[in-house]
């Protein structure tokens, strides 16, 4: 089982049991709906962006553990950032659970804009068909932010 | 040593079991459980061997050279049909046609016998368990020809609702497409009685045999239907392989759907005489080691004890239905009476994919997801089941190691 808690570590079981900024909140300007064909969960991202900046951002739908607590964990990181931040983190964060990069054990990890709090999702790198599962939330989120209208992405 | 009666005598498992040298593989340090069957079975040293054997000894093209290992091959090739005839009760070995596996049946059922045969304004009958491959093609025809799909649905307990079925049959239905088994629900559709009543209201009947073949006693001609499709890989046979079935007369009258080498008798640029069937829907070289991989497939599992393979199978369902019903917060998906092999079941604490992640670290092998049956989960209003399922090896240990590794999963997300 020490493999397995790697991967279903206690925050991300507490994130999937009680996801954050779920439900859609109001108001809000940017929506996409994403799919895993793989799974058939769905999901939904709200945001509100004013200034270039991400006020608020919220998602419903159902999903497995990881999807669902990468969401709920993505909402309470991207938060106020601007759009440009959240493409730097979604870049980094992708290249992280696709084992091409890793989350470094310095401060700047641990401060403003550092990783540290997503390197609990880095454990699903060592399951490639459950990488999908991490992703769909951040692929949604960035299709939202692109479209600047409704959209639907699908990871497979 | 092979479980083949030849052998000797009775269904045994051990022995079964010691025909598959996968099964001594172990996963992630684990043994392997591997109820995963009905996704794709597992394959016997008899299929193996035989595939490598075409390789190495004699392979070369068919229906083509007049030297000694073309006509070997030619000979072993076509002998597969004669063994597949017999599997499934056909009446001539020229109805029987080698595919890709069932999608490629259907497919050319709708793309030869469809487009020649419908128009708008007809209707043909689904039901709410089948799989998208027997959904998507008919869709495209409905979209190209104008033609109506009517889908008949199934009961809480995934028993199809067979009044439904009688009220959805009018004049102006022209097919039914069904599934003998379904591969989400494993429910057994009474696929005699829907041929009769199909043919009674003038309609033609394919059955999807993808799911049925492995485990049902299948005579075509008993079962009164026009078509039917079944894939070699569930039928512990390599994949790309498969049949369609079709009665004789109505091959005889289809056009052909892929042109090419192999499926004509003459042609110039004026004009193209086509093959009599099978060969008129066999164009292009065939997946030669494939067909003779599923000659040895079907040998293998006629050779078996087939009523102690039915009562084995019927005995590992109750096993693993009475063991997974003493799991907390387990519901089964598809309980219908009629019910062979498939295991679907949904847990109110977590999430397929979780608990197909946790099983796999304890060596147990199960399809998670919709199983390409999305209509199916929607009727349920889920996205995914977990699906253990049961092939001819499929012991009570694998059962017990199943049972064992959902109390982690239990213990993780409970």
């Amino acid at each position: 089982m020490s493999d397995l808690r790697e991967l279903y570590q206690e925050v991300i079981l507490d994130h999937s049991r009680h996801p954050r900024n779920f439900g859609h909140h109001e108001p809000s300007n940017r929506e996409a709906k994403g799919h895993n064909p793989l799974c058939g969960d769905q999901l939904k991202i709200y945001a509100l962006v004013e200034d270039g900046r991400i006020k608020d951002v919220s998602f419903e739908g159902r999903g497995c553990a990881i999807s669902t607590a990468s969401a709920s964990m993505m909402t309470e990181m991207l938060k106020g950032r601007t759009e440009q931040e959240a493409e730097e983190i979604f870049n980094r964060f992708h290249a992280v659970v696709t084992g091409e990069q890793d989350i470094g054990d310095d401060e700047a990890e641990q401060g403003e804009g550092g990783l540290d709090k997503l390197r609990v999702l880095a454990g699903v790198r060592d399951y490639p068909m459950r990488v999908k599962c991490a992703t769909l939330a951040w692929h949604t989120l960035k299709a939202a932010l692109e479209a600047k209208g409704g959209s639907t992405v699908v990871t497979e | 040593m092979s479980a083949t009666k030849q052998m000797g005598g009775a269904f045994d498992i051990a022995r079964v079991r010691a025909d598959f040298p996968i099964l001594a593989e172990k996963v992630r340090g684990k043994r392997l459980a591997f109820l995963d069957s009905a996704a794709s079975a597992q394959k016997p040293g008899a299929v193996i061997e035989a595939l490598s054997n075409v390789y190495s000894r004699e392979y070369a093209n068919v229906n083509r050279g007049v030297h000694y290992l073309s006509e070997r091959t030619t000979v072993a090739y076509d002998a597969v049909r004669g063994k597949v005839r017999k599997l499934i009760n056909a009446g001539r070995d020229e109805e029987i046609i080698f595919t890709s596996g069932t999608t490629e049946g259907i497919n050319l059922v709708a793309q030869s016998w469809g487009r020649a045969n419908l128009k708008a304004g007809d209707e043909v009958l689904l039901t709410e368990m089948e799989h998208h491959s027997n959904i998507v093609p008919w869709q495209m025809l409905r979209d190209e020809l104008g033609i109506a799909l009517k889908v008949v649905p199934f009961g809480e307990d995934g028993a199809l609702d067979m009044n439904a079925f009688r009220a959805a049959l009018t004049d102006r239905t022209r097919l039914v497409a069904v599934t003998q088994v379904s591969n989400a629900l494993g429910t057994i559709n009474p696929v005699r009685e829907i041929c009769r009543l199909a043919h009674d209201a003038g309609a033609r009947v394919l059955v999807d045999g993808a799911q049925g073949i492995p485990h049902m006693h299948t005579d075509v001609q008993a079962m009164g239907a026009d078509f039917y499709a079944f894939s070699g890989h569930k039928l512990y046979g390599p994949t790309g392989t498969g049949v369609l079935w079709a009665r004789a007369d109505l091959l005889e009258a289809m056009p052909p759907w892929k042109g090419g080498g192999d499926m004509i008798l003459s042609v110039s640029f004026a004009r193209t005489d086509y093959a009599p069937p099978p060969h008129k829907f066999e164009a292009g070289t065939p997946n030669i080691a494939g067909v003779i991989g599923l000659g040895a497939a079907v040998d293998w599992f006629t050779g078996l004890d087939s009523k102690g393979l039915d009562a084995h199978e019927a005995e590992m369902l109750a096993y693993g239905t009475e063991g997974l019903m003493q799991v907390p917060g387990l519901k089964l998906i598809g309980t219908a009476k009629a019910k062979c092999a498939v295991l679907s079941f949904v847990l109110d604490y977590a999430h397929p994919h979780d608990i197909g992640t946790i099983l796999d670290s304890e060596g147990v092998a199960v399809r998670t997801g919709h199983h390409c049956a999305q209509p199916v989960m929607e009727h349920f209003d889920i996205a995914a089941t977990v699906r253990p399922s049961i092939g001819a090896y499929t012991c009570r240990e694998d059962i017990d190691q199943l049972i064992a590794a959902l109390g982690k999963v239990r213990e993780m997300f409970g």
